[in-house]
């Protein structure tokens, strides 16, 4: 039975992150935007749990289950607060929230 | 081991890329799923079953099915095209090449202190180890995490709450003036 090197992982975490940073950075749909921080969230715990089977601390998976619960926060009130945006402007096209530009 | 990993790490890739590349939301969800499941499996691989398994019930279970609830909502399915700004990509790609060189650079630099995963030994990352550490070294933070989830439940009803009628805030401005 063979082996999967460390940095393998976390080239694959690194690969995720950067595409979430793309998908924040690119898309215009607020939705889409927060899928990719999801993507982002999602990515860094890989990474976690990749350092945490690394160097056996358990403590790791513990951290992972926050951010879990945190992202799971995140996204109840992110799309409440969209609910509500398109509410009062009809659309979730983040070009056109731009209300409170000089 | 090494095999199963290159699929895994496959799927989740072009799973990641379809998200960004597809014009539909719905497609996008379908597919934040999918590169959930497998990052799900690699955490069974990497020994965290608790961890893969609260993946696919809080992302995958919860966390998509509130994304495509609010897509269909809202009736966001589809925007339309079109870039307003053509040097945004450019700079976003950019950025995105430097960032991966930094991560590149910095995994070269520390890859004398990495060390290669097998199999995890018997009873790594079980259910019951987890919630030991959980209750024991870690029950203050859950405890906090408790308050954060109450807050954003109580932030997410108020934020959705339909407006008051205006006509009952007069009545009741009317009431507080007649007693005051």
């Amino acid at each position: 039975m063979d082996s999967i090197p460390v940095s393998y992982l976390l080239a694959l975490s690194a690969v995720l992150f950067v595409l979430g940073i793309l998908g924040v950075l690119l898309k215009r749909n607020a939705l889409v935007v927060f899928m990719s921080l999801e993507l982002m969230l999602n990515s860094g715990n890989l990474a976690f749990i990749s350092f945490a089977r690394s160097f056996e601390a358990i403590s790791a998976q513990v951290v992972v289950f926050f951010v879990m619960t945190v992202a799971a926060a995140e996204v109840a009130i992110g799309l409440a607060l969209m609910v509500e945006i398109f509410r009062t402007k009809h659309s979730i096209d983040l070009d056109q929230m731009n209300s409170l530009k000089g | 081991m090494l095999v199963v990993f290159f699929i895994l790490a496959f799927v989740a890739v072009g799973t990641a890329v379809s998200m960004l590349v597809t014009r539909s939301s719905i497609y996008a969800a379908l597919f934040l799923v999918l590169n959930f499941a497998t990052v799900a499996v690699l955490y069974l691989i990497l020994g965290a079953p608790f961890i893969a398994l609260t993946q696919i019930t809080v992302y995958a279970g919860s966390v998509v099915v509130l994304f495509l609830f609010v897509i269909m909502l809202l009736g966001a399915e589809r925007l339309p095209g079109g870039e307003s700004l053509k040097w945004q990509r450019l700079v976003a790609i950019g950025l995105a090449i430097v960032l991966s060189a930094d991560f590149g650079v910095k995994m070269i630099g520390e890859n004398t202190m990495l060390t290669s995963v097998t199999a995890p030994p018997e009873g790594y990352g079980a259910p019951a180890e987890i919630g030991k550490i959980l209750f024991t070294k870690y029950a203050f933070p859950v405890e906090i995490t408790a308050v954060i989830l109450l807050v954003a439940v109580v932030g997410a009803i108020l934020l959705a709450k339909p407006d008051e009628k205006p006509s009952v805030r007069e009545g009741l401005r009317k009431k507080m003036d007649q007693e005051g």
